[in-house]
């Protein structure tokens, strides 16, 4: 089974690829990862087509997580995952953790094989309501 | 688990210590194994889940410390010399010409 995905969401697109770059550096290629910052206009925001192609290219049958950083993040990932056909929305999931740390941890879970509940376990463990 | 476990430690020689990218490689690493991997900066304890990114993660050691480590399952052995081998190369990994640079 490959490993779960992890897809970045910023309003910036400078953060977006920056907290992918400390993926690639701290945690290697054996992760699918994609990642995608601002509004179609390029300024900042996010773009639901966008988040759907991020989910694409990180797609893994094990499924995706993705970090996401302030709401409106939030709400268009949500409607990403609205968009895709049945057999894969269930696969898709939004970690509620901060994101850069959020996708390392998750990224780090993922290498290892860890399935899709148990790489957003691991990413919501960072933040303040999560396990200790 | 005492009872059954293997134990050993490193001597935490790389700059940063125990810092974020070696963290990741300790996790990666331990992941590898089906053994339980624990560490800890006293041999007493307290122990810590080896497999654990955010618990590794916010786990502090510097150079100079020890880090003593217990595992136990059947793969025990080897998982636990990897994990002392990779301590005690500053954890670098394969194909690693340093073990980080000055703000890993």
């Amino acid at each position: 089974m490959a490993n779960v995905g992890v897809v970045i969401v910023s309003h910036s697109p400078k953060v977006a690829e920056g907290a992918a770059d400390m993926v690639r550096q701290m945690v290697g290629d054996s992760v699918p990862l994609a990642w995608t910052g601002g509004n179609p206009d390029g300024g900042l925001g996010t773009d639901v087509a966008a988040i759907v192609t991020a989910i694409d290219r990180a797609w893994s049958e094990a499924g995706v997580v993705i970090l996401v950083d302030l709401g409106g993040a939030e709400t268009n990932s949500e409607m990403a995952i609205d968009l895709l056909e049945p057999a894969r929305r269930g696969k898709v999931l939004v970690c509620e953790a901060p994101v850069v740390e959020g996708a390392v941890m998750a990224a780090t879970e993922a290498s290892g094989g860890a399935a899709l509940d148990a790489v957003r376990r691991t990413a919501e463990e960072l933040s303040p309501t999560g396990a200790a | 688990m005492l009872k059954t476990s293997l134990t050993g430690s490193a001597l935490i020689t790389n700059d940063v210590g125990l810092h974020a990218r070696p963290s990741v490689k300790l996790t990666q690493l331990a992941k590898r194994f089906g053994a339980h991997i624990e560490f800890a900066l006293d041999a007493a304890g307290p122990w810590v889940d080896a497999k654990s990114p955010v618990k590794v993660m916010r786990f502090k050691a510097a150079k100079g410390e020890t880090l003593h480590f217990r595992a136990y399952g059947p793969d025990a052995a080897v998982a636990l010399a990897a994990i002392l081998a990779l301590v005690e190369r500053g954890f670098a990994v394969d194909g690693e010409a340093s073990p980080q640079p000055p703000n890993g």
